[in-house]
């Protein structure tokens, strides 16, 4: 089975209108398709990761975003399909997030231990 | 009540790849509800953002209908704000540049919208209170 390495970095781009991150998104969707699939959240996007955020409430004119993105949960649901989703701990600490902060199932790992996880896949993909 | 301002934005960035996109439209809902005309230069990928050929889709990810999602489109948020305008008094004008439009092809918008170029964004610089000016990054 090919394991692929699915690195996302840039944060909160389009996620609004997306109502998703378009790189878990597709993540999930090469996961469902047969390959194993590992997520690594670097820098801002380490932040997809906190549980209990709320992007509700927007608004243009009349026109109203009824569903919003919910990035904790889409997080929670890559899990469960089986996909492990690691976050470089120094990010997490630079932007003052504790591990406790995190939806369960989430991997914090050290950026010296970023390159062994290279070496366990056959494709890595920095989006 | 229109408060006689003015106040122009350009935008470069297409829809659903980044936050500028939002921030525009959401900029331009608090200048509009405050009564401020609002200018619009849209200048390379930024012309998809009124298409009207958009189609919201399903979420096969969440097993959800396109109902279900209300998938938002660009181009009906860009409707609903002139109706906004129409509402408070004041006046959006939103300019596609014309060239950008031309090599992409996207040439059909929302009602509202109209072509121009370069010169209408000096013209909407020089008779505005001040201008926006959000690059692609």
């Amino acid at each position: 089975m090919a394991k692929y390495l699915s690195i996302v970095e840039r944060a909160y781009h389009g996620t609004l209108e997306e109502q998703d991150d378009t790189i878990l998104w597709i993540s999930h969707m090469v996961k469902k398709a047969g390959p194993d699939v590992t997520v690594l959240l670097r820098a801002n996007a380490v932040n997809y990761a906190v549980a209990g955020q709320d992007a509700s409430g927007l608004t243009f004119g009349k026109a109203a975003l009824s569903v919003p993105p919910t990035l904790d949960r889409d997080v929670e649901e890559l899990i469960k399909a089986g996909v492990a989703v690691c976050v470089v701990r120094e990010d997490l600490a630079d932007r003052g997030i504790e591990s406790g902060e995190l939806v369960g199932g989430v991997t914090p790992i050290g950026r010296r231990e970023v390159a062994g996880l290279f070496d366990q896949n056959d494709q890595v993909w920095h989006w | 009540m229109a408060s006689g301002k003015t106040l122009t934005i350009s935008v470069m960035d297409p829809p659903y790849e980044s936050a500028t996109t939002t921030t525009v439209l959401r900029v331009m809902d608090a200048a509009l509800r405050k009564g401020h005309n609002v200018n619009v230069f849209a200048y390379e990928g930024a012309v998809a953002l009124p298409l009207r050929t958009q189609v919201p889709h399903p979420n096969p990810i969440k097993g959800t209908t396109a109902e279900e999602q209300h998938h938002p489109i660009t181009s009906a948020f860009i409707s609903a704000l002139f109706e906004a305008a129409a509402a408070s008094g004041a006046k959006l004008d939103w300019v596609n540049c014309g060239m950008c439009v031309d090599e992409r092809g996207a040439t059909e918008w929302v009602d509202g919208v109209r072509r121009g170029g370069p010169g209408d964004f000096a013209k909407f610089a020089q008779e505005s209170t001040n201008t926006v000016v959000i690059g692609t990054r």
